[in-house]
C-alpha cells in the first residue's frame, strides 16, 4: 500500500512590508459592499432561539409532509449531542445559537411573477437579478430567487417542464416530489455529517430542487439567487440537484447580504446526485457582506456542499468565486463512486480587510479510473487569511485513478497570509497523485517596472490579478463571467475598470 | 530634451552619486561607461522614476518638466523608457495584454486613439521577427522563464512597441550572443531620429562597435570624471577605468 497519508504541507507566507504603498492598498480596499442595502419588507419571523418548537414552528409554517419533521427532529437531537468543529484555521466569537432567528419570510407571498412585493423586486432589480420573465428569456437564465428563507418565485419552471425538468424551490419539490425528496435528502450529505450540516438539516427553510430526467440536456444556465435581508436571521438553505441517467445541468448560485454591525450566520447544505454519464456543473459566485474595513459585522459563511457521481462516466464540477463574506468556510466535494467518474474543482479566493476563508475540497475515489482535478487561486490582501485544504483519498478498489491538484496564491501587502493544507490518503498502488503549489506576490520591483511602462499602480496590480484569475473565470458560465469580472474589479482593483 | 543639474543620490547613508551634470539633446546618443558600482544604474533608475530608499537632491527636467514631480508612469507616458539591466519576471501576465495596455496608457497621453487587438498584432508582427522572436512569445508571461537573452530582446522588443522620446538602455547587451547583438544595435540604430534620443550604459566597449554614440562619458564613483566623443570608448578600453579619477 502506497500511502502519502499526512503528507500534509504547509506554507505560511507573511510577505514584504512596504512593497506597495500603503495609500494603495487603502485604496484598493476602501471599496464600498455595494449591495449592503435593507428592504424595508414586513416578515413573519420564528422567536430568536432553537429548540423542538422552532423545528415544528418552521415545519407547520411550511406545511411539510410528516417525514420531513421527523428527519428534522432526528437531526436537530443529533446536533444536541454536538461540538462546534474548531480545526479551521479561522477566528471567530463564538456563535449564540439561541440569539439566531431561524425563519423568516416575507409575509406576502407572491402567487405569480407579477404579485411579488415591489419592494423586492426593487431589491433583485438592484441585484441586477433579471426576475422579469422577458429578461430571462433574453438573458437565456432561469433564476430562482430566495429572499431570507422563502424562494419568491421561481421562473422559467414552465419551459423547463416540458422537458421534464423539474425547477423549483425544495419547500415546492418537498410538497409536490415527495418521493424525489425522500430518495435523495441527505443521501449525499447526511444529517450526521458535520455540525453545521446537521444543524442546516434541523432547520433548513429553503432552497432549490433541480431534477433532470434521463437524457435531458437542460439547455439553460439555472441559477438561484440568495439574499439575507432580516437583522440576525440565520440563511439555512438547502439545495438538491439530481441528473438522471445521460443527462446534463449547469447550476449558478449567487449570493448577497446587507451591511450590518452583527455577523450573519449562514450554513447551508448542497448536494448533487448524478447518475450514469451525466454531468452536473455548479459554479457559485459568493459575495456576502465581508464586514468593515474594522471587522465588524459580515457573514459567517459555512458550508457543506457535496457531490456524488453515483455512476459510471458520471461529471461533477464546481467552479467558485469567493469574495465576500467575513468568514468562508467550506470544502465542495465529490464522492467518485461510478466507474470513470470525473470530479473537478476550480477555486477563485479574494480576501481583503479582515476577511478569513478556509476553504478547499475533498475528492473522494472510489471507482475504478476515477479522475479528479483541482485548481485553486487565492489573492490576499490587507489582513485577510486565505487557507486552501484539499483532501484527497483513493480508496483500495480504485484502480488507475489519477488526480491533479495546483494550488496558487497572490499575495498583496505585508499583513496577510495564504496557507496550503493539500492532504493525501492513498491506499491503491495504481492511482496517481499530484500536487503542485505557487506563491506569487506582488512586490516593489513588479510594480516600478510596469509603471515604468506607464501603468499605474493600480493598473499594475489589476493587470497581475487579471492575468492570475483568468483561467477560473473562464471556467465560469458565459453568462456570469463577466458579472464576476466586475465583482472582482470591486473587490480589489478600486475604481480600476 | 533631458537636463540633469548636481544630482545627487543617496541609497541607505551612502552616497551614490555625487552630483552628476549632463544634457543630452534631441537626436542624441551617449554612452556612459563605468565600471560595476560606479552608480550608472542608479542614474538610470532615478531618471526612471525609482524614489524608494533614495534621497535625491538636484535637478533633472525632461522636456521642460522637473521630473521629480512626475511618478514613473508619468514619465513613462511622457516618453521616457528604462530597459531594464535585470528585467523581472511578471507572473501569469501575458506579455501581449501586458503591452497593449502599456501602449494605451501611453497613446492616451499623446492623444492618441487607443489601438484594438488587431491593430496591434499587425504592429507588432514584423518588430518580432526583426528580432528573431517567434510569434509565441507574446502569449508567453512577462519574462516569464525567459533566458538573459530573451529577457533583453523583450525590452528592445517593447521599446520598439512604445517608441520613446528617450530610451535609457542599461546593458542591453549583457547576455547578448553576437548575432543577437549586432540584430538589436540594428534596431537601435535604426530607432535614431531627430527628435529622440538614447543614453546607453554599459561597461563594455563592446556594443559601442556597432553603436556609435555622439558622446561618451566615463564615471567613476558617482562622478562624470571626462566626456568626449566615441574616441573616448576606445581608449577606455586600451587603458581600462584605473586611469580615471
Amino acid at each position: 500500500m502506497y500511502s502519502l497519508q499526512n503528507a500534509a504541507l504547509q506554507k505560511h507566507i507573511n510577505l514584504f512590508s512596504a512593497n506597495v504603498s500603503n495609500k494603495l492598498l487603502e485604496k484598493i480596499v476602501k471599496r464600498e459592499y455595494e449591495w449592503g442595502f435593507h428592504t424595508p419588507v414586513e416578515a413573519e419571523k420564528a422567536p430568536a432561539g432553537l429548540d423542538e418548537n422552532t423545528i415544528k414552528f418552521i415545519w407547520r409554517k411550511k406545511e411539510e409532509p410528516e417525514f420531513m419533521l421527523a428527519l428534522r427532529l432526528k437531526a436537530y437531537h443529533y446536533w444536541l449531542t454536538m461540538k462546534e468543529p474548531g480545526w479551521a484555521n479561522i477566528k471567530y466569537d463564538p456563535i449564540d445559537y439561541q440569539k439566531i432567528i431561524y425563519y423568516s419570510a416575507p409575509k406576502k407571498r407572491p402567487g405569480s411573477l407579477q404579485e411579488i412585493d415591489p419592494e423586492i423586486r426593487k431589491t433583485y432589480e438592484k441585484l441586477g437579478i433579471p426576475l422579469k420573465e422577458q429578461e430571462i428569456l433574453a438573458g437565456v437564465v432561469a433564476v430562482d430567487a430566495i429572499f431570507d428563507s422563502v424562494s419568491v418565485a421561481t421562473t422559467y419552471r414552465k419551459k423547463l417542464k416540458d422537458l421534464g425538468i423539474i425547477f423549483c424551490s425544495i419547500s415546492d419539490a418537498i410538497k409536490n416530489h415527495p418521493e424525489l425528496v425522500r430518495k435523495y435528502l441527505g443521501s449525499v450529505v447526511p444529517y450526521t455529517d458535520n455540525f453545521f450540516a446537521t444543524l442546516n438539516s434541523a432547520v433548513f427553510s429553503d432552497g432549490s430542487f433541480v431534477y433532470v430526467p434521463k437524457g435531458v440536456r437542460c439547455p439553460i444556465e439555472l441559477s438561484s439567487y440568495f439574499r439575507m435581508n432580516t437583522p440576525q436571521a440565520g440563511q439555512f438553505e438547502r439545495t438538491l440537484i439530481i441528473a438522471e441517467e445521460g443527462s446534463y445541468v449547469s447550476y449558478l448560485e449567487g449570493c448577497s447580504a446587507p451591511q450590518r454591525f452583527e455577523h450573519q450566520l449562514h450554513a447551508a447544505v448542497v448536494e448533487l446526485i448524478a447518475h450514469k454519464d451525466a454531468e452536473i456543473r455548479y459554479a457559485t459566485v459568493q459575495n456576502w457582506y465581508p464586514g468593515d474595513k474594522k471587522g465588524r459585522g459580515g457573514v459567517y459563511n459555512f458550508v457543506t456542499k457535496r457531490g456524488l457521481c453515483l455512476g459510471e462516466n458520471s461529471r461533477i464540477s464546481w467552479t467558485q468565486l469567493e469574495t465576500g463574506s467575513a468568514i468562508t468556510w467550506k470544502y465542495p466535494g465529490c464522492v467518485l463512486k461510478g466507474d470513470n467518474s470525473v470530479g473537478e474543482f476550480y477555486s477563485l479566493a479574494i480576501t481583503s480587510n479582515y476577511q478569513q476563508a478556509d476553504t478547499g475540497t475533498k475528492m473522494i475515489h472510489l471507482g475504478k479510473n476515477t479522475k479528479s482535478r483541482i485548481v485553486s487561486k487565492s489573492v490576499s490582501a490587507m489582513r485577510s487569511n486565505n487557507s486552501f485544504r484539499g483532501l484527497v483519498k483513493v480508496e483500495r478498489e480504485a484502480d488507475n485513478s489519477k488526480s491533479f491538484s495546483r494550488c496558487d496564491a497572490l499575495l498583496i501587502g505585508n499583513k496577510c497570509s495564504a496557507n496550503t493544507f493539500p492532504h493525501f490518503e492513498v491506499y491503491n498502488n495504481t492511482a496517481k497523485v499530484g500536487h503542485e503549489a505557487s506563491t506569487s506576490r506582488i512586490g516593489k520591483d513588479i510594480i516600478f517596472y510596469l509603471r515604468q511602462r506607464g501603468l499605474s499602480e493600480e493598473q499594475a496590480i489589476a493587470l497581475i490579478v487579471n492575468g492570475f484569475t483568468r483561467e477560473i473565470l473562464s471556467m465560469l458560465p458565459f453568462e456570469f463571467a463577466l458579472e464576476a469580472k466586475k465583482l472582482l474589479s470591486v473587490s480589489l482593483e478600486g475604481s480600476v475598470g | 530634451m533631458l537636463e540633469i543639474k548636481n544630482l545627487h543620490v543617496n541609497i541607505d547613508g551612502k552616497e551614490i552619486l555625487k552630483g552628476i551634470d549632463l544634457e543630452i539633446k534631441a537626436g542624441e546618443t551617449h554612452a556612459i561607461m563605468g565600471k560595476n558600482g560606479s552608480g550608472k544604474t542608479t542614474l538610470a533608475r532615478v531618471i526612471a522614476g525609482q524614489k524608494e530608499g533614495c534621497e535625491i537632491s538636484g535637478q533633472v527636467n525632461f522636456l521642460g518638466r522637473n521630473l521629480f514631480e512626475m511618478e514613473p508612469e508619468e514619465r513613462a507616458r511622457a516618453g521616457i523608457f528604462l530597459a531594464f539591466q535585470n528585467p523581472i519576471e511578471v507572473p501569469g501576465v501575458a506579455l501581449s495584454s501586458f503591452l497593449t495596455s502599456s501602449l494605451n496608457e501611453i497613446r492616451k497621453a499623446r492623444k492618441e486613439l487607443p489601438l484594438d487587438w488587431f491593430d496591434f498584432s499587425r504592429q507588432v508582427e514584423e518588430k518580432t521577427k526583426s528580432l528573431g522572436l517567434k510569434e509565441e512569445f507574446l502569449s508567453r508571461g512577462v519574462n516569464e522563464g525567459f533566458s538573459g537573452g530573451e529577457r533583453k530582446k523583450n525590452e528592445i522588443f517593447q521599446m520598439m512597441v512604445l517608441q520613446p522620446r528617450l530610451a535609457l538602455l542599461d546593458e542591453i547587451d549583457s547576455g547578448l550572443d553576437i548575432d543577437s547583438l549586432k540584430r538589436v544595435a540594428k534596431i537601435i540604430n535604426n530607432s535614431r531620429k531627430e527628435d529622440n534620443a538614447f543614453l546607453m550604459i554599459t561597461h563594455y566597449q563592446r556594443i559601442l562597435n556597432y553603436i556609435k554614440p555622439d558622446f561618451v562619458h566615463v564615471m567613476v564613483e558617482g562622478r562624470i570624471v571626462k566626456s568626449g566623443n566615441s574616441k573616448l570608448a576606445k581608449e577606455v578600453e586600451k587603458t581600462g577605468y584605473g586611469n580615471f579619477s
